[in-house]
């Protein structure tokens, strides 16, 4: 048994790298990841998991990062926006975003870059209706979600 | 001129930036030895702060504790009137007022301390409602609780109602509205007496920002610098707000001696910042025996909240759509905006417009209805033309062809067909599916003479590297500012937008190009834009450094070359106005807009009459933009605000107890989701603008104005219960219904 | 972020024996998904003290497909349950419910023991599982008991769970297969909303006949509702203008709903007729 109040160890996978971080056991994945390892790049929008903004991808499912504990983290690999271009290459996602104007203020476009990212892993070519259920719990202010629904179907076309 | 990027579908600038997390939000930040700050806010919605209590069990002397004695200068927010203070003096003025501020660097002992404060207020009785203040109930506000009244007034409404044996009534209601952009207000302050006050944060206008912080510490100019970061969506929200929490920010910076970072979380963000004013709408309405409209009388009200900010101009553009894009010889128009003692309202995509022009296209159907002509024929029998005048006067110089657009988006839709259809099929079925249209059009800049008193600025210099910096105090917000001054900038100097680089919104660096609202960043600011390129050129051009024809290469050369010579080219250029404006401010009579969009909107819905649950099955969004700079950035901004309509009119219910938002969760607050929004079918037609860069008209706050009638004209035309208010909730269309039936 | 996390303690027991001690001990609260509970903790609002970390009990987890019955542990996540063919084909309105769940994050996350021990009115799972005569199975240090789960909510968040208890598995028995479904939320949107009312049901025809029926419905009352007393009046019934009429006159008795800001009472009445009628006429 573990006992905490205070901190524990996590070792952990943040992109491909291990990590180690020593945090109290319901510090949130979020703040793990903004704080303690300045991945800035996932956003948090409402910290009760119902806006997406914080999504990354745990094991390769897509979580919402503001309702993980760290305690429940050890072991696992997460994978956040700034593990998606490699080598200053962009994803053919994320050119896709640009180019067919599926970010606008950007704030949700993590989120939205990282379920569209868990989509894809597990269909090729997914139709607008699945994409929209999909992409349901990641909410956009801006676009009407329409153009980023034309960035996920279209992903990889010229 | 060639035009290589107008036109064209450049991505967006920062996109690369926003799609790999590098853009840099405020919250991203954090400055060495910061503190975390938070305000502690009245529960209560009017009263009289008898005591603050610090109780024991909290080590307060860690604490940074900021009052309103602690404020160096002017106690009250920089805006139309002076009674918004940025803490609480010895009254309470609304829920949520901000009374005092903590700062501290540990954020959850910060949140315990918050909690521990007691604050003893004695409850006086508050006003919580448009009606209640409209009725003086109580007086909360000045001598009538009215911020602001105005009339328009043209030909001789009483004279055609005292005479008219019909006289078609309808009051209109839409609710508070929350702008829900993605990213929290926040702020990072640096301050201090000897260095002056910095402020970093999210927000719209940074010399809004500035000038309240001058007034706030009496600091001279060139001791405040506030700088825009990139800023997670806005549509209005971060107009006036940010002014109050720099505000906040800058003096628990000042007082502590250390940075002071505030970011709201999205409960207080929700309860506290402005949203968009509650309305009710009266008309009045004659109409001849051929279906012309004869007189309209409408009284449109506003509840402002607690403090006056921007409602007078809320009001004033709300009022100044009221009448819409029709012609009609006799209109007056009543206008109020009160108080009461929720939050203020503020700016919200339409300011005002989406409220006015929802009354009057739901009652433009009611009217049809009463006079026996459909909706669609009514509207084109009173469309307003070229030389013809609006409400206040305002001739119509261009050659607007509403009937023109309107024929195209009915058979867009196939509208005529499918009302026959569904009528038949509603009979029989349980899920009821209706049309419904609405026409008008938007104002772009500011209202009247608004803009030759901003009298706006902007800059463009030229680097070492022989590149061209734009420089301008115009906030990129999502809505693709960067871009299109890109295009403008690039294509008024015929060379590449690579060449273009577009400062950061810092006071330090960039000139007053005014605020970033009221879809004035492309049509006003992109023209001043544009002059200030010319000129830059002209220099060039008029040293011997550059012909008439010229590549981009020989540009950076001529640059670097003249920068090498003289230090710097940098050119400044300055809004004319165009001299057909004519306003006068006092009447509200005059040129109100340089000119306008124009639009028609046709949704298709159905009901389940099982659930009253509301669908939008087709949207067909029709506009004339003058000329469409960046069909991609345009069309975002068309379906993105027809999405934001659909929740203002279907879903979006702000819930108030004792003049607090209570839903104020995203869970509780319901926008769209990607499986609530139907295609948005966006067309744009163009009729060049004379005075805008390349012809352009403003666009931003457009799509917002039509979808609510336009949905509410469809689910009546389904269901036939004549609904009077949005939301439009299934509960409010079940009580609807009952009525209808009975 | 509004917690003070040194108010919590957090143990990670390594099997569930030592998590069934440690209950037993003292008043830990179980942590399974966080979906729930770290919301309040970030809205400062989860109340402080020690917690039990049991997402990795492997005991808890994991599907059985017997003969008879299939056992999902208390860990099964929505996501899991969307997954099982044997689901989709035999308890479609539990895989309806778990798609309706929060949106995908949420389901990868959510478990079926937690949503059942947060014990929410509108919960989307319980109706679905009082549908088909769920048991679940309760384990402390004493021992396991396996209660039916039409017995196991008792009052607004009050469950028969004990303190020292954990929720070990939901056992579904597999003889609905030829049975009607019927699943249907209503929330204020299409996708990721609270519901305002959730009818579950399924019924087995004899010819034209309601030979038998399970009626359950959700944010009515103070818990889910398993409707009786309308399943009562209809078992043996034919389909019939009579019957529905009847049905949806006694259900208005068996629910209690309250205006809050989600809805009325009054559309929540309304509706709950009307999905009853929806799903009486989408019988054979």
């Amino acid at each position: 048994m573990s006992k905490n109040r205070r901190r524990i160890e996590i070792r952990f996978r943040v992109n491909r790298k291990l990590r180690r971080v020593c945090v109290h056991p319901l510090t949130r994945l979020l703040d793990i990841l903004r704080l303690e390892l300045g991945l800035t790049g996932t956003k948090e929008g409402c910290g009760e998991g119902e806006c997406g903004a914080c999504a990354v991808l745990m094991d390769g499912e897509l979580v919402n990062s503001c309702l993980i504990p760290a305690v429940q983290l050890h072991g696992r690999s997460i994978e956040t926006i700034e593990g998606l271009s490699k080598r200053g290459r962009l994803h053919p996602i994320q050119q896709s975003f640009i180019q067919r104007g599926g970010t606008q203020c950007g704030f949700c476009t993590s989120g939205m870059i990282m379920a569209s990212v868990a989509l894809l892993m597990g269909k090729k070519h997914p139709s607008s209706a699945q994409i929209g259920e999909h992409l349901a719990g990641n909410l956009c202010r801006c676009t009407g979600y329409s153009p980023i629904v034309d960035s996920v179907r279209k992903v990889g076309k010229k | 001129m060639r035009t290589k990027h107008i036109g064209e579908r450049v991505p967006r600038r920062e996109g690369g930036l926003k799609v790999s997390g590098r853009a840099r939000y405020v919250d991203d930040w954090t400055l060495t030895g910061a503190l975390y700050g938070v305000t502690v806010r009245s529960p209560v919605a009017r009263g009289i702060i008898r005591q603050i209590g610090y109780p024991a069990g909290t080590p307060w002397e860690q604490f940074t504790i900021v009052t309103a004695a602690d404020i160096p200068g002017s106690n009250s927010v920089a805006n139309l009137e002076k009674d918004q203070p940025f803490l609480a003096v010895d009254r309470v003025q609304h829920a949520e007022q901000a009374i005092l501020l903590l700062a501290h660097p540990n954020k959850s002992l910060l949140e315990k301390a918050r909690r521990a404060v007691s604050l003893d207020i004695e409850h006086l009785p508050a006003v919580l409602s448009l009606e209640s203040s409209l009725a003086q109930e109580q007086v909360v506000w000045g001598h009538n609780n009215v911020f602001k009244e105005l009339k328009i007034e043209k030909g001789n409404v009483d004279g055609v109602l005292n005479n008219a044996p019909v006289i078609v009534e309808g009051e209109y209601w839409t609710g508070a509205q929350e702008q829900l952009y993605l990213e929290t207000n926040g702020m990072i302050a640096v301050a201090n007496p000897k260095e002056g006050v910095t402020v970093w944060g999210s927000m719209q206008c940074p010399y809004f920002v500035h000038k309240a912080l001058m007034e706030l510490f009496s600091l001279p100019m060139e001791k405040v610098r506030v700088v825009q970061m990139e800023t997670g969506g806005a549509f209005g929200g971060k107009e006036d707000y940010p002014s109050v929490l720099a505000g906040h920010a800058a003096l628990l910076a000042w007082k502590s001696g250390k940075p002071v970072k505030m970011v709201y979380d999205r409960g207080e963000d929700m309860a506290a910042t402005t949203k968009r004013h509650p309305s009710r709408t009266q008309h009045r309405t004659v109409v001849d025996r051929n279906g012309k409209l004869l007189a309209m009388d409408i009284d449109f009200a506003i509840d402002g909240g607690g403090h006056m900010t921007l409602s007078p101009i809320v009001l004033s553009r709300g009022s100044i759509h009221a009448a819409g894009p029709y012609y009609c010889p006799n209109i007056r128009i009543h206008g109020r905006a009160v108080a009461t003692n929720t939050p203020p309202h503020g700016a919200f995509r339409g300011f005002g417009a989406p409220q006015s022009l929802f009354a009057l296209e739901r009652h433009m159907d009611k009217v049809a209805r009463t006079v026996g002509l459909s909706p669609v024929e009514f509207r084109r029998r009173n469309f307003i033309r070229q030389g013809e005048s609006t409400a206040t006067g305002q001739r119509i110089r261009e050659s607007i062809q509403m009937e023109k657009l309107l024929h195209r988006a009915l058979k867009e839709t196939n509208y005529e067909k499918k009302v026959r259809l569904f009528a038949k099929q509603n009979l029989k079925a349980k899920v009821k599916k209706g049309m419904g249209v609405s026409c008008f059009f938007h104002g772009a800049g500011f209202t009247g003479s608004g803009e030759k008193r901003l009298a706006s600025v902007v800059a463009v210099e030229a680097t070492e590297q022989g590149k061209l910096r734009v420089l301008a105090s115009i906030t990129e917000l999502g809505q693709g500012a960067v871009t299109i001054f890109t295009q403008i900038a690039a294509d008024a100097l015929g060379i590449s937008g690579q060449d273009i680089e577009v400062a950061q919104a810092d006071t330090a660096f960039v000139p007053d190009s005014g605020p970033t609202v009221a879809s004035r960043t492309c049509m006003i600011v992109g023209k001043i834009l544009e002059s200030a390129c010319i000129e830059l050129k002209q220099t060039l051009i008029q040293n011997g450094l550059l012909k008439e024809r010229y590549t981009s290469n020989a540009f950076r050369a001529a640059c670097k070359k003249y920068v090498k010579q003289h230090g710097q080219l940098k050119s400044f250029a300055q809004y004319q106005q165009p001299s057909h404006i004519q306003w006068d401010d006092e009447k509200h009579e005059g040129d109100a807009y340089g000119t306008m969009a124009w639009a028609i909107y046709i949704a298709e819905v159905s009901v389940d009459l099982s659930t009253y649950e509301i669908r939008v099955d087709d949207f067909l969004a029709l506009q004339e933009i003058g000329k469409v700079m960046n069909p991609l950035l345009a069309e975002g901004q068309i379906i993105g605000g027809v999405v934001q309509g659909i929740g203002y009119t279907l879903h979006e219910n702000v819930i108030w107890n004792k003049g607090r938002m209570v839903n104020n969760r995203i869970t509780d607050y319901i926008i769209p989701t990607s499986m609530d929004v139907p295609p948005v079918r966006v067309i744009f037609e163009e009729n060049p603008y004379e005075f805008g860069p390349s012809g352009a008209k403003g666009i931003g706050e457009l799509p917002l104005d039509g979808v609510a009638p336009a949905i509410v004209n469809a689910i009546e035309s389904a269901t036939g219960a004549a609904i009077n208010r949005i939301p439009v909730t299934p509960e409010v269309l079940l009580e609807a219904m009952e009525n209808t039936n009975e | 972020m509004h917690a003070f996390l040194p108010d919590f303690e957090v143990y990670t027991p390594r099997s569930l024996r030592e998590a069934l001690a440690l209950l037993n001990q003292n008043n830990h609260k179980p942590l399974a998904g966080g979906t729930d509970l770290m919301v309040l903790l970030a809205a400062g609002n989860l109340p402080a003290g020690s917690y039990l970390n049991v997402n990795g009990l492997e005991e808890l987890g994991g599907m059985e497909v017997g003969k008879d019955k299939v056992r999902l542990g208390a860990l099964t996540t929505y996501t899991e349950i969307r997954r099982q063919a044997i689901l989709c084909k035999e308890f479609p309105n539990l895989v309806a419910a778990a798609r309706q769940t929060g949106a995908l994050a949420i389901q990868n996350r959510g478990t079926i023991g937690g949503n059942i021990a947060n014990a929410s009115p509108a919960a989307d799972s319980p109706p679905a599982l009082l549908t088909y005569d769920a048991e679940i199975k309760l384990i402390s240090e004493k021992g396991t008991r396996v209660v039916p789960y039409k017995d196991f909510h008792l009052g607004y968040k009050k469950t028969l769970l004990g303190t020292n208890e954990l929720i070990h598995s939901v056992y579904v028995p597999r003889r609905f297969r030829n049975w009607h479904h019927y699943y249907r939320k209503v929330g204020a949107r299409k996708s990721q909303a609270i519901s305002k009312v959730i009818i579950a049901a399924c019924a087995l025809m004899n010819k034209d006949r309601i030979q038998d029926i399970r009626l359950s419905a959700g944010s009515v009352a103070p818990y889910t509702l398993r409707c009786f007393q309308t399943e009562e009046i209809l078992r043996g019934e034919k389909k019939s203008q009579a019957a529905i009429q009847k049905a949806k006159t006694m259900i208005l008795s068996e629910i209690s709903p309250i205006n809050d800001i989600r809805s009325t009472a009054k559309y929540r009445r309304y509706v709950t007729t009307q999905l009853l009628e929806e799903f009486l006429l989408s019988l054979p």
